[in-house]
């Protein structure tokens, strides 16, 4: 990587010339990026700072001279005033690949250099078709800028004569390709190979024929391939999604963060007003934001294109109240003063659950709510140890970024870049300076490509290998069941603790591959105690990350919400029930019939999910992007999000309608500005104590250098103008020591001849804020399962055939894939695929 | 095992054996050389198991088969017959060889005969200027040089290939 | 002890019969040199011998032998070398009849520039045209296999080596050394950004010597005769012999292998039989299509063919690839064949080369074909010199070399195709 080291101490300084600015930068530094760092233009193409150089497009030279030396002594050579004598290449240079060194001198504006970039822009418009008047590029486009700045107003090449490309190729169902605008800078093939790993996308043909293909099946199969966009510097690449959608100039942008998982991605919503919106602001397209600390200028294809359930006509408008049996229209006063009379009555009889997308500040006020009447609040959620997190996370300062060799990193039980893509990037990254990695998953996951340890165990056991890893390091721990034992004298599992423990730092990740909530909470205190024992908490790039399933799970566990450890008991037994963000009736057959058996059911939410279907009130909420808020993400990053389009004129956001209802029960709670319930966060939540939403507003500079006047160098993504958000201070960092808690294995039995469903998440899944999204549709995974090869050919199961699946009462049609990394005996259900699974069970496959 | 594989086990050991075994991309090339041999053409279905033998993406073996000129992605005449055009070649005559030729054998240049026996293409210097006229033949099995010719030696040779393909 | 003819160190073949054969080469003490360095030498010594032998890399570049050798990074293992047989320049087929006719000779240089660098595996990266013979190579390496000079612990020593083909397919752009290793690492053929230097990265990463068959084919004799034999032909900055190529308008094409520093008259007039039909000659090539034209006067036909003097007539030796041109042939014909040529090899990385090439080619077929004008030929001057300088490797250069001098030296052939009335047509885009 070529980015200036943040650490400047521990780097080799050294002072070179660029266009009489004297500047220091680190030794080895990219004459580009030196000139960027304080703000020169030398021009690029192909090069990105986030990208090895390639000096392919040429548009970077420049003039460069080093002090001569005297060829016996080596003394440096002085002019006639005592300045030392410069010797120039004879030749330009490419700025993108000439590293800094003591007493460079670096011209970019002589003639010389002028005329050449002139030149080097011709040729590229030579075969460029100046379709600029209909490109959706127009407006952001690095070629057309800088052909104003540098170029010349006149084409001495014969229109006729240009080459003729295929102008709309698909190259999968999110990407379009204009062969015609496509300078061959490899900016994409590149970003592709080098930073995700994915060759799906690459050069064919040579010469003036060279030409972007993609032979993936389906074509440009990847989760990142909206990036390409931003970078590619001419308007060549364009996402389906946006293209022909709007001109850059006529959008406006605002700040937000992703929620579709833990990493919690800063994004920029471009939105604009629209006849067809009937004038209405809508949200035209989402681009990352940078955030170095936490996505770089990246986001994954989820993020990027799952944002439509915002603009979906399925929104709900207004509340609605049971009548006959019937939910009706109701005005608010009515239904929140039903609401407040059922609630009162219920008391400590209320269960609250609320889904891990909601913000801290609805979070609060539902918590707060409960606790005055003595309810529970539930987090509705199968993963345990966000407690753990709070006390155990990550240091405060901690950055994937600075990782490298004197890190470990252990994921456990979890397929990274389904659950959480960004951190598989940065992981990978880590990997790639040397960090070590080690992947403890009972199949193959992406991850594995990086880690320099691969641990496989049965599906069940993670708790037991993170044990074993234990056990490794200090052998004097409790009995532990004989596989632990049999684990820890692994080869690999001893060659991993090691790894652990002796690194100076060590983070550990886990998942919820394969989990039921209590293994989860085996695991995640496995997990713990593997930190505790190796001295590995409290401090910077060290300590505990769940990998949630839901965008602000971390936040939920911070504001004193907990998942229960058996809502269907909590639900039948309860006499009114609070709903909001969540949707058990549509994940679980057994949760629709208990939720039928509550007293009193109100569903707080965007649409008609079969949880609100069930409801005695339906309260219609704002979406993330209609409102502010804060999210707290999995390295427990507090992040701001800022409305970007209007709300329907009837609606509330969450936190103003939970403080509607605890008014009408004598509980004062803040309804209508976020920063003040955020003042009532930091009074009750001591790890909040120091937030504001000024501070949470802060910027500092970011390198690279990106945003409006950069598109040329680091591409469309924006700059952070609006907040990097404040990463907290976990228990362990503020002096709390804690101990090691020893808890029993869960097991898992199977009886006869049954197979052992386990659940297991994909990243493009169809839950209710991804499906509204048209562009997606044919990118989501159908309902489907995964079985090791053998096990189908026992079961006489073809690759892509449809089977039977019966699990947990019900039976479902699903389509068949092949893992031969994954074990025996086991068949793999994806979550949030219809398929009804939430914790492993038994479960059964016939064929149609 | 592939079906690439499956019919050719002991060549692809024998070519993944020349290089370091972390290294196996590198025997892309010579492993399209063999696909090629079954219909003078690299198939989607060879590419993906060329891909899958080397653990590299099906767009990687494309973007080769689209580089190099000697290997095609469609179906071209049994013998490919490439002339010489190039300047050592083309100053002492190839050229008019080359017209000749096609004139005489009712194809053009870059086109494949009706029976799809043969194609003519013009190619670039062959390393054999000082033997022109000259032309290769690039069939489904093999290359193989053809120096010193005149339209008629040429057609000779290339009559009897289309007899032994008529008696098959 | 190996039997020299005159000059002829390389094309041996002519004057020793079947030396393709093993028995033949042994018998004429091959693989002496070999078993020599393997035993009694350090490789560092055969290095030394090379470097004040003087010799010269035979791919173009002519940047000493010995001395790339001593570049190898000691500190990063394992080494390879790697032969360049692309031969793809046209007018060069040289290498090919060394490969064909002497090929242990070759086959023993690349086996003593890897025990001098201590590589255990070699390879010879052929074009993929050299179908036949690269299948011919392989047996002939099977053959030395089985009489022990490749394979496990040679002679007894600790001395390993394995030698392999690698066949390309069809890409001139190969030829150049940092595309072959891409191309042997299985990816595209397009050049490496330089430095680093394949010494230092090389194949896989790992520090290589590239060099030329013919490089390499000079090797053996050179360890077993001494630096200082070798230096008794050429000159002091250009020693020992050179194969030349000579093809185009000429009564005798073949190769001539002759001292460096002979002249372009020996060559062309005295081996190569002179022009045919009584035809003057108008100009020379000397490095194949690569090369700028050199308006064959006398001063140019009596300059010394020697790496240093062929600059002098505004030229290069390059791979010493002489195409002959005669009065007949128009420049401006000329121009657009070599163009086209480059246009087709470009391999379309860098940007000058991608698209100056093919914006060249328009104007030289336009020209060629007579609907060029007057214009069109100061454009397609200045394209060719805003090529010149900024491409990635040296292709991008070499397109330029017929156009920039042919318009140069050559400008009757280039006017007489346009017609002065026609209007201009360079036009400003709509
Ligand atoms: C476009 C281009 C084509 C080349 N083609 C060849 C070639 O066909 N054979 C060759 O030996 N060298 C060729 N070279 C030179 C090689 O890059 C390299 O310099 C040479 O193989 C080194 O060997 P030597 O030192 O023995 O000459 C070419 C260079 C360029 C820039
Ligand atoms: S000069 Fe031509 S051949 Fe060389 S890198 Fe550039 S495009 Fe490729
Ligand atoms: S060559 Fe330097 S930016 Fe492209």
């Amino acid at each position: 990587m070529s980015e200036l080291v943040k650490n400047e101490a521990a780097q080799n300084m050294v002072t070179l010339t660029i266009d009489d600015h004297t500047m220091s930068v680190p030794e080895g530094t990219l004459v580009v990026d030196a000139a960027r760092s304080i703000g020169l233009d030398i021009p690029v193409f192909c090069y990105h700072p986030k990208m090895e150089p390639v000096g392919m497009c040429r548009m970077c030279l420049v003039e460069i001279g080093t002090p001569m030396r005297d060829r016996t002594t080596s003394e440096p050579i002085l002019e006639d005033d005592g300045s030392p004598k410069i010797q120039f290449f004879p030749n330009l240079m490419t700025g993108c690949t000439f590293r800094a060194s003591e007493g460079m001198v670096v011209r970019g504006y002589t003639e010389k250099v002028t005329a050449a970039r002139k030149e080097v822009l011709e040729f590229l418009l030579t075969s460029h078709p100046l379709d600029c008047p209909t490109c959706d590029k127009g407006g952001e486009c690095p070629l057309q800028n800088l052909t104003m700045q540098f170029g010349d107003g006149e084409s001495r090449f014969i229109y006729d004569e240009k080459m003729h490309s295929a102008k709309h190729v698909a190259l999968g169902d999110l990407i379009f390709l204009d062969r015609e605008r496509c300078i061959q800078c490899a900016r994409c093939t590149r970003f592709q190979d080098e930073i995700v790993d994915d060759q799906v996308i690459g050069f064919s043909n040579r010469g003036r024929a060279l030409e972007i293909v993609t032979f993936s099946d389906p074509g440009f199969d990847s989760y990142w391939s909206g990036n390409t966009t931003d970078i590619c510097p001419v308007g060549a690449l364009t996402t389906a999604d946006f293209r022909f959608g709007a001109r850059p100039w006529e959008m406006n942008a605002s700040a937000s963060i992703c929620n579709h998982c833990a990493v919690g991605c800063n994004l920029t919503f471009n939105t604009r007003r629209e006849v067809k919106s009937g004038g209405e602001k809508i949200i035209k397209r989402v681009m990352p934001r940078q955030n170095e600390a936490v996505n770089e200028i990246w986001i994954c294809d989820k993020g990027r294109f799952a944002y439509h359930f915002t603009a979906s006509d399925q929104r709900l408008n207004q509340p609605l109240i049971r009548k006959d049996g019937k939910l009706v229209p109701s005005s608010w006063e009515l239904a929140l003063d039903l609401v407040t009379s059922r609630f009162k009555n219920a008391g400590e009889n209320l269960v609250t659950l609320a889904g891990g997308r909601l913000s801290n500040e609805d979070l609060f006020n539902l918590a707060e709510l409960s606790a005055h009447l003595g309810g529970d609040a539930l987090l509705y959620s199968d993963m345990a140890g966000g407690d753990l997190v709070s006390r155990l996370g990550v240091g405060e300062g901690t950055n994937f970024s600075d990782m490298g060799p004197e890190t470990a990193i252990l994921v456990v039980a979890c397929n990274l870049e389904e659950e959480a893509p960004l951190w598989w990037l940065r992981i990978k990254q880590a990997a790639e300076r040397g960090a070590k990695v080690i992947v403890a998953n009972p199949r193959k996951t992406k991850l594995d490509r990086s880690a320099i340890h691969n641990l496989r165990y049965e599906y069940g056991q993670e708790a037991g290998l993170v044990t074993a890893l234990l056990s490794a390091i200090s052998p004097k721990q409790p009995k532990s069941p004989a596989f632990v034992n049999k684990l820890a004298k692994d080869k690999e599992v001893k060659a991993a603790a090691k790894a652990l423990s002796e690194a100076e730092n060590t983070v550990i990740l886990f998942g919820s591959e394969g989990t039921s909530y209590a293994a989860s909470a085996a695991l995640a205190q496995a997990c713990a105690n593997l930190l505790i024992a190796s001295g590995h908490i409290g401090r910077p790039n060290n300590g505990l990350i769940g990998v949630w399933d839901k965008g602000n799970a971390q936040g939920a566990w911070d504001m004193g919400l907990r998942p229960s450890e058996d809502l269907d008991a909590a639900l039948k037994t309860s006499q009114a029930v609070y709903i909001s963000a969540a949707d058990p009736a549509g994940d679980s057959k057994q949760y629709a019939s208990a939720l039928k058996k509550a007293d009193f059911v109100v569903v707080q939410e965007l649409y008609m999910t079969a949880t609100a279907e069930l409801a005695d009130v339906v309260l219609p909420a704002q979406a993330f992007t209609e409102r502010e808020g804060t999210y707290t993400s999995g390295e427990r990053r507090v992040q701001r999000f800022y409305p970007a389009v209007p709300s329907l004129p009837d609606l509330l956001p969450d936190f103003g309608i939970t403080a509607e209802i605890a008014g009408r029960l004598g509980l004062e709670l803040e309804k209508t500005a976020p920063a003040s319930v955020m003042l009532q966060i930091a009074e009750v939540v001591p790890d909040y104590a120091e937030l504001t939403y000024q501070k949470l507003a802060k910027v500092e500079k970011q390198f690279p250098l990106i945003g409006r006047e950069d598109v040329y160098y680091g591409g469309t993504s924006y700059q952070n103008s609006q907040g990097l958000g404040v990463q907290l201070k976990p228990a362990a960092q503020n002096g709390d020591s804690p101990v090691l808690v020893i808890t029993e294995l869960p097991e898992v039995k199977l009886s006869g001849e049954e197979l052992l469903a386990v659940p297991v998440t994909r990243l493009l899944d169809l839950g209710n804020t991804v499906t509204p999204s048209e562009v997606l549709v044919t990118r989501l995974a159908k309902p489907h399962v995964a079985l090791h090869p053998q096990d189908a050919e026992k079961l006489g199961v073809e690759w892509g055939s449809k089977v039977k699946l019966i699990l947990n009462g019900s039976t479902q049609t699903v389509l068949v894939e092949f893992d031969n990394s994954m074990p025996h005996g086991v068949v793999l259900v994806p979550r949030s695929l219809g398929i009804p699974i939430i914790s492993p069970t038994p479960a059964t496959i016939k064929v149609l | 095992m592939t079906a690439l594989q499956d019919k050719h086990e002991k060549e692809i050991k024998h070519i993944l054996a020349k290089y370091p075994t972390d290294e196996k991309r590198s025997a892309v090339m010579p492993l399209l050389y063999i696909a090629q041999r079954k219909a003078g053409y690299v198939t989607k279905q060879d590419m993906l198991e060329i891909a899958e033998l080397l653990s590299i993406s099906t767009t990687e073996v494309a973007s080769i088969v689209g580089f190099y000129t000697l290997y095609h992605d469609k179906s071209g005449g049994k013998y490919r017959i490439q002339v010489c055009n190039d300047l050592p070649c083309a100053l002492r005559g190839s050229g008019q060889f080359l017209e000749e030729l096609c004139e005489n054998l009712g194809v053009q240049v870059g086109e494949t005969s009706s029976d799809g026996i043969l194609s003519v293409e013009a190619v670039m210097c062959l390393a054999a200027c000082d033997k022109a006229p000259m032309f290769q033949v690039q069939s489904h099995s093999d290359i193989s040089y053809h120096e010193n010719q005149t339209v008629e030696s040429a057609l000779q040779t290339i009559e009897k290939w289309r007899a032994e393909e008529t008696d098959k | 002890m190996s039997k020299v003819k005159g000059s002829r160190i390389l094309l041996r073949h002519r004057d020793i019969p079947k030396l393709d054969k093993l028995d033949v080469y042994l018998e004429d003490g091959g693989f002496e040199s070999f078993k020599k360095a393997v035993t009694k030498m350090k490789p560092d010594k055969v290095t030394e011998i090379v470097k004040d032998s003087g010799l010269r890399g035979r791919g173009g570049a002519g940047f000493p032998t010995g001395v790339k050798w001593s570049f190898i990074d000691a500190n990063n293992w394992p080494h390879y070398v790697v032969a360049n047989a692309d031969e793809s320049e046209p007018g060069t087929f040289k290498d090919r009849e060394i490969m064909e006719q002497n090929p242990y000779q070759f086959f023993e240089g690349v086996m003593l520039s890897a025990y001098a660098i201590q590589a255990n595996d070699a390879y010879i990266y052929l074009r993929g045209e050299f179908w036949d013979l690269a299948h011919e190579l392989d047996k002939k390496i099977k053959k030395l296999e089985k009489s022990g000079y490749l394979g496990k612990k040679l002679f007894g020593t600790d001395y390993s080596l394995n030698l392999y083909t690698h066949l390309g397919a069809g890409a001139y752009i190969c030829g150049e050394e940092t595309a072959l290793l891409e191309s042997m690492e299985g990816k595209l053929g397009q050049p490496r950004l330089r430095p680093p230097f394949p010494p230092s990265f090389g194949l896989f990463g790992k520090p290589t010597v590239v060099n030329n068959v013919e490089t390499l084919a000079n090797v053996p004799l050179i360890i077993e005769k001494g630096a200082k034999w070798y230096r008794k032909f050429g000159t002091e900055r250009s020693p020992g012999t050179k194969v030349f190529s000579l093809s185009g308008n000429v009564n005798k094409p073949g190769n001539y292998e002759l001292p460096l520093a002979s002249t372009f008259r020996e060559l062309i007039f005295k081996h190569g039989g002179g022009i045919p039909d009584g035809h003057a000659i108008k100009a020379i090539m000397a490095a194949g299509a690569s090369s700028s034209l050199i308006v064959a006067n006398d001063e140019a036909l009596d300059t010394p063919m020697d790496y240093e003097s062929v600059q002098n007539v505004g030229g290069m030796l390059g791979s010493a690839s002489v195409i002959v041109i005669d009065e007949t042939v128009d420049i401006s014909w000329l121009v657009n064949k070599t163009v086209h040529f480059f246009k087709h090899e470009s391999c379309g990385k860098c940007t000058p080369c991608r698209e100056g090439v093919f914006w060249m080619s328009h104007l030289t077929e336009r020209i060629d074909n007579g609907s060029g004008s007057r214009e069109d030929i100061v454009l397609l001057q200045d394209v060719a010199n805003n090529i010149q300088g900024k491409c990635l490797c040296a292709l991008g250069d070499f397109s330029t070399q017929a156009v920039v001098t042919g318009i140069e030296r050559f400008p009757e052939d280039f006017k007489a195709k346009v017609s002065p009335n026609q209007a201009a047509r360079i036009k400003i885009n709509e």
